[in-house]
């Protein structure tokens, strides 16, 4: 299957200094590929690349080299932009336009006849959560209904390829609860998502795989579960009613019993503890069990060790 | 290019900038100036249309600059600063319809807004018209409501559509500030570029005489557009002159914005 999103070689430098000016690069040969229908997450923390990458892949900028292509089509390709959507990081509107005015403008140049317009405008607005306000001009928005009016237009042509940068960005609980649920509501109409973000346990909730880019270079990619440094640590066990008795037994087998809140513990177990044992010993004993749950390393741990290595193989570099 | 694209741009930009809070005390001024030129007409005794005449134009010319200016420099300018422009160019839009758009929905504005200034402009010579006694009439160079006066608002569109060329030029690679500082120079100095085409006869070297001569040549000829003293006092503007200014005016608008295009295509948005 051709990847949705194909990058090879892509390298940005920028020019910094007024009076001399100098080259900085801020990407640095990245390639991946991005399949049909994933969840792609582009993860690094601040000034790793990322918004740069987004903005080669929309031709915002211009590459100093290597190539991209999306949808089979050099970036920038007019058709190709039919089948893209983008949410740029903190976007930013005409002040004067209501929301509905501007989703029709922006419909205006899919070449959209005027009551397909209106339709789309009026059900995103509504899928977003902005029906009521559909007619308030965008200055007296909030920053979160922004965000929402970006969502809505980034989704205006229902796009194959949908590219977001940040997208949980200045999004209360709520808001950030209904991208993650618009963004597997997507993948599961089959939408291939390509997001940036350093909200780790968003990525660790929806993507299927990830990179993780540092200083400009790629510094890992994958499914999470076959990351390297991503493996199971041990198990988490919630009890009740666990016995001073049992409680005992458990220390003489080196599992330490932690009060979480009244008459509730969490045991955990080595990776290679087998948790079916222990929970047939403690339901012997009258504990109940609550949860079980395999411990793995999280995503942070995995992000910041891989960006510590490329960070210090840049400054070795240079 | 699609020129329905340039037309949905142009639209927007038209509807954007019609309820920008810049425009409308702009306008306002110039309405008010407008009609209190009545007033000040009211103490000049005989000289009272030719100084509402003379006002009006004048208003209609300098607040047309300012908005052309003000606005202008917003189109492109702020929109890479305020990073409005990410969503738009990721839209399926060539940056050339996007240039052109923004400078046909500006143009747009500007003669909206003359028509409204004009009608307001007509209206106070009208009632002027119907008050004055006729003992004063006789004394007067043209009718109060002369329609050939009309000529000088046109002339006046065409150089205000070069003035929003020069912003939209500027803005495509300066920040706003840059770019309105520019534009205002350029529109002062234009006013003066027939001065540099004689200035041999001041200066001999002939170093200064060939900068002096390309700057002529470069510089937007604004006088060219101005024809307000002939139209006040009831001269007529042969129709000859009025095409040339208005091809003068056209080609050196459309060499501009295909400059902007230009450097525009080429533009990183950081």
């Amino acid at each position: 299957m051709a990847p949705a999103i194909d990058i090879e070689g892509l390298t940005k430098d920028y020019k910094v200094g007024f009076w001399r000016p100098r080259p900085y690069r801020a990407l640095d040969g990245l390639t991946l590929q991005v399949t049909p229908g994933e969840v792609f997450g582009f993860l690094g923390p601040n000034g790793a690349g990322k918004t740069t990458t987004l903005k080669l892949l929309l031709q915002l900028v211009f590459p100093t080299a290597g190539r991209a292509e999306i949808l089979g089509r050099p970036v920038g390709d007019l058709e190709a932009r039919r089948r893209i959507g983008y949410l740029p990081e903190n976007p930013y509107f005409y002040d004067n336009l209501s929301a509905e005015e501007l989703l029709q403008y922006f419909g205006s140049l899919f070449g959209y006849s005027s009551s397909d317009r209106r339709a789309r405008a009026s059900r995103l607005l509504d899928r977003v959560g902005l029906g009521a306000e559909r007619r308030m001009q965008l200055r007296k928005y909030s920053k979160g209904m922004i965000q929402r009016v970006g969502i809505a237009q980034a989704l205006l042509n229902d796009p194959e390829v949908l590219f977001l940068d940040e997208p949980m960005s200045g999004l209360d609980p709520l808001g950030r609860r209904d991208i993650r649920a618009l963004i597997l509501e997507l993948r599961d109409r089959g939408t291939t998502v390509f997001f940036s973000s350093h909200i780790l346990s968003d990525a660790e909730a929806l993507c299927s795989r990830v990179a993780i880019v540092a200083g400009g270079r790629l510094a890992t990619m994958g499914r999470l579960a076959e990351m390297a440094g991503y493996e199971l640590r041990g198990w988490e066990v919630v009890v009740t009613g666990l016995g001073a008795d049992a409680a005992a037994r458990l220390a003489a087998r080196g599992i330490r019993a932690t009060a979480v809140s009244e008459g509730r513990y969490a045991l955990e177990l080595p990776k290679d503890a087998r948790p079916e044992s222990v929970v047939s010993d403690l339901a012997a004993s009258g504990a109940s069990l609550v949860s079980v749950a395999p411990l793995h390393t999280t995503l942070e741990e995995i992000f910041v060790q891989h960006v510590a290595k490329t960070s210090s193989a840049r400054q070795g570099a240079l | 290019m699609s020129l329905r694209t340039i037309q949905h741009i142009a639209l927007a930009v038209f509807r954007e900038s019609v309820r920008d809070r810049v425009l409308y005390n702009l306008v306002g001024f110039a309405l008010l100036v407008i009609g209190t030129s009545y007033l000040i007409g009211q103490i000049s005794a005989g000289e009272d249309v030719k100084i509402i005449k003379d006002l009006g134009l004048a208003a209609m010319s300098i607040f047309g600059v300012f908005i052309a200016i003000f606005i202008g420099i917003g189109l492109v300018s702020k929109e890479v600063e305020r990073r409005s422009i990410y969503s738009l160019i990721a839209k399926p839009v060539r940056r050339s319809e996007l240039v052109a758009g923004k400078f046909a929905g500006l143009v747009l504005t500007i003669a909206i807004n003359l028509a409204v200034m004009a009608a307001v402009w007509y209206g106070v010579l009208g009632l002027m018209a119907l008050v004055e006694p006729e003992s004063f009439k006789k004394a007067w160079e043209a009718p109060a409501t002369d329609p050939r006066m009309l000529i000088a608002v046109y002339l006046i569109f065409v150089q205000l559509a070069v003035v929003v060329a020069l912003a939209t030029f500027f803005s495509t690679f300066a920040g706003p500030m840059l770019s309105a500082v520019f534009t205002f120079a350029l529109y002062v100095a234009g006013h003066f570029s027939a001065d540099l085409k004689h200035f041999d006869v001041v200066v001999g070297n002939s170093p200064v005489r060939y900068i002096t001569g390309a700057l002529y040549y470069l510089l937007p000829n604004m006088a060219m557009f101005d024809v307000k003293n002939a139209v006040v006092h009831g001269q007529p503007v042969p129709f000859g002159y009025v095409i040339t200014a208005t091809l003068y005016g056209a080609t050196f608008s459309l060499a501009l914005i295909v400059a902007s295009v230009w450097i525009f295509s080429r533009r990183d948005f950081k």
